[in-house]
């Protein structure tokens, strides 16, 4: 009993940070109807400038974190203007296989500044785990939680009351009739861009803090695919809540069949449940049902 | 008076052999296909082979992709299928050769038509996540179902026979790869000539319209995942041949990102382009390899950075080709035949 309540919290507190990572992919998807791919590189992007201005530099950590999402928003405005925007109005292929370029060309680069080594953090939060009384929750995954939450958070009351926020809504809901009320669609993708960028590098940094920095931090960018499929490609709500339900899921999987297929059950079980997903009711928990016509 | 392609009948513009120039041309390939193998080395036959089992995964992969519209992000899982299959009949029920190729085929076009079945309520984004989750998850079957695959270890196996010749050197496996190629690829190209080949065509320019028309999507597009995945388990079997091994590391997901930016490059939906994609791709890591190796006189360190800078090259070729060329190589050997083909009174 007390193993299962253990992993259901430590599910629980990774899927906040699934949220978070899902978030970025939901604000870029809502906002252009672009499935970002290289979220992964991005991420991983993110925790090697966060650590090597640390390191390197020797900035505080407010400050490291700061610069870092600076640099991620000037590399989504810039991704956006070069590549995404030539390719508006292009078939679905041609948009994903971007992502999948940039995202290879990213990795690349990650891998030509920051050789491959395992790295980890500076300690950053106090080592101490959290004691719940039932569960222990061990320190890097409990601030990490924190971190992810308070971020999300933010990003959602920007979401929801800034003139900034309403006019992506609005750009999400209907592009032309936000276009004719004098918002700058160009403006908007370009925003939602460098929000999904800094969403990504939040995340990365928090996932660097807790298992390590290396370049292939990235792959979990793949598993949260199975969160926003989960809580449906279009739904901020639903990815916070897919965030929940996955990290849950994924760890009761590794609890309970990895003695039966032998390890590795936790990193694949996503996958899995992507695809039952997307043969019971592909448009996710809260995903806007599309109508064709013909 | 008559200039350049002019036609007649739709029968004309149909014909495989559109005038006694590319037949000519054809003749003439296939006699350099043929004596290829006595001029060059075992590097250059090497490459050769390499091409030719790229050329087979990447007809394959346009056939679903750029002729079917159903985007595929775990082409690699199919062709591994096919490798282990090759490797398993092969090894355990000592299947001959000749008989393990095609029944690889078979098995992998099982497996697709099994992930294919999403594709039915799903398409787009959704179908491309979909496959991309088959992709780690067969990856997975690979590691992890240990009696059949042997793990990370691999299995390793013996020179392929055909009848009493054993395929030992790349020269004559050379010959085994290119009369497949030319077998698949003639195949392919007749496809398309086909009711079958249509019906895809049809589905992805618009696929409610095709199915009002009267083409059953369930059939056509489960067809498609069938043909593309045969496809990508011959290429498999045959590459598994080759290597004489098979080990999960073979077939990543780079490896299906690989295969779509062949057929990217080289143009969606064109069987020559599926062609030029798969040469120019295989070539270009080729190039990049001899390349760092002639400068790692000049800057050591140079040749650990190989695999990331193949990354970065793959990736720049992908975004920069959507970007400035999205119908590829195919697109750009179009406009040099035009060009030639009215020379010089183009106007």
């Amino acid at each position: 009993m007390d193993i299962l309540l253990q992993i259901i919290v430590t599910g629980f507190v990774t899927g906040g940070v699934y949220g978070l990572i899902a978030l970025g992919f939901v604000l870029i998807f809502k906002a252009t109807g672009v499935l970002n791919l290289a979220t992964g590189a991005l991420m991983t992007l993110g925790a090697f400038v966060c650590l090597t201005f640390l390191t390197r530099l020797g900035a505080p950590f407010w400050a490291a974190f700061l610069l870092t999402l600076v640099v991620e928003l000037l590399l989504g405005f810039t991704i956006e203007r070069v590549v995404l925007r030539q390719l508006i109005g292009e078939p679905i292929i041609s948009v994903i296989m971007v992502t999948v370029g940039l995202s290879s060309i990213l990795h690349g680069l990650t891998h030509i500044v920051w050789s491959p080594e395992h790295r980890s953090f500076p300690e950053l939060f106090p080592p101490e785990p959290l004691d719940l009384g039932f569960a222990v929750v061990p320190s890097g995954l409990w601030w990490g939680f924190v971190f992810a939450a308070v971020a999300t958070a933010l990003f959602l009351l920007v979401f929801k009351f800034s003139r900034t926020g309403i006019a992506m809504r609005a750009t999400a809901s209907d592009q032309q009739a936000a276009q004719s009320t004098g918002i700058s669609v160009r403006w908007v993708f370009a925003l939602s861009w460098s929000f999904g960028c800094m969403a990504a590098a939040i995340g990365g940094i928090v996932i660097g803090n807790i298992s390590g920095i290396s370049i292939y931090l990235g792959d979990i960018g793949l598993k949260v695919l199975a969160v926003i499929i989960l809580g449906g490609l279009d739904s901020i709500g639903g990815a916070i809540l897919g965030g929940f339900i996955i990290g849950v899921l994924e760890n009761l999987a590794g609890l309970y069949l990895d003695p039966v297929f032998g390890g590795g059950v936790k990193d694949i079980a996503p996958f899995f449940i992507i695809v039952l997903i997307l043969l019971i009711r592909p448009y996710g928990l809260f995903g806007k049902k599309i109508i064709e016509r013909v | 008076m008559r200039c350049a392609d002019f036609k007649t009948s739709y029968i004309a513009d149909e014909a495989i052999f559109q005038s006694l120039f590319v037949k000519c041309a054809l003749g003439v390939l296939f006699a350099a296909l043929l004596i290829f193998p006595f001029m060059a080395g075992a590097y250059e036959l090497y490459i050769a082979n390499l091409i030719g089992f790229a050329v087979i995964g990447a007809v394959g992969l346009n056939i679903l992709t750029g002729f079917t519209g159903q985007i595929s992000l775990g082409h690699a899982a199919f062709i591994g299928i096919g490798g282990y299959t090759a490797a398993i009949l092969i090894t355990r029920l000592h299947f001959p050769f000749w008989l393990a190729l095609p029944c690889a085929g078979v098995v992998s076009a099982a497996a697709g038509v099994i992930i294919g079945i999403p594709s039915l309520r799903v398409k787009g984004l959704y179908l491309c996540v979909a496959t991309l989750a088959a992709q780690f998850i067969f990856e997975f079957l690979f590691i992890h179902w240990e009696p059949l695959t042997k793990g990370i270890r691999g299995i390793n196996l013996p020179a392929p026979q055909i009848f009493s010749i054993t395929l030992d050197s790349e020269r004559k496996f050379y010959f085994l790869t290119a009369s497949l190629v030319v077998l698949l690829v003639a195949y392919a190209r007749n496809l398309f000539r086909s009711r079958v080949g249509r019906a895809f065509v049809a589905i992805r320019d618009r696929d409610l319209a095709a199915e009002i028309m009267g083409i059953s999507l369930f059939r056509y597009k489960l067809t498609a995942f069938a043909v593309s995945s045969f496809y990508a388990g011959v290429c498999g079997a045959l590459w598994v041949s080759f290597m004489r091994i098979v080990t999960p590391e073979h077939f990543p997901f780079h490896l299906s990102i690989q295969y779509l930016a062949m057929i990217i490059v080289g143009g969606l939906g064109s069987v020559l382009g599926s062609i030029f994609g798969a040469i120019f791709m295989t070539l270009t890591p080729e190039l990049l390899n001899v390349l760092s190796s002639a400068l790692s006189q000049m800057l050591p360190g140079l040749q650990k950075l190989f695999i990331p800078m193949k990354e970065v090259v793959f990736g720049t070729l992908i975004v920069l080709f959507l970007v400035f060329e999205p119908r590829g190589l195919a697109e750009i050997w179009r406009r040099i035949k035009t060009f030639f083909g009215l020379w010089p009174f183009s106007y």
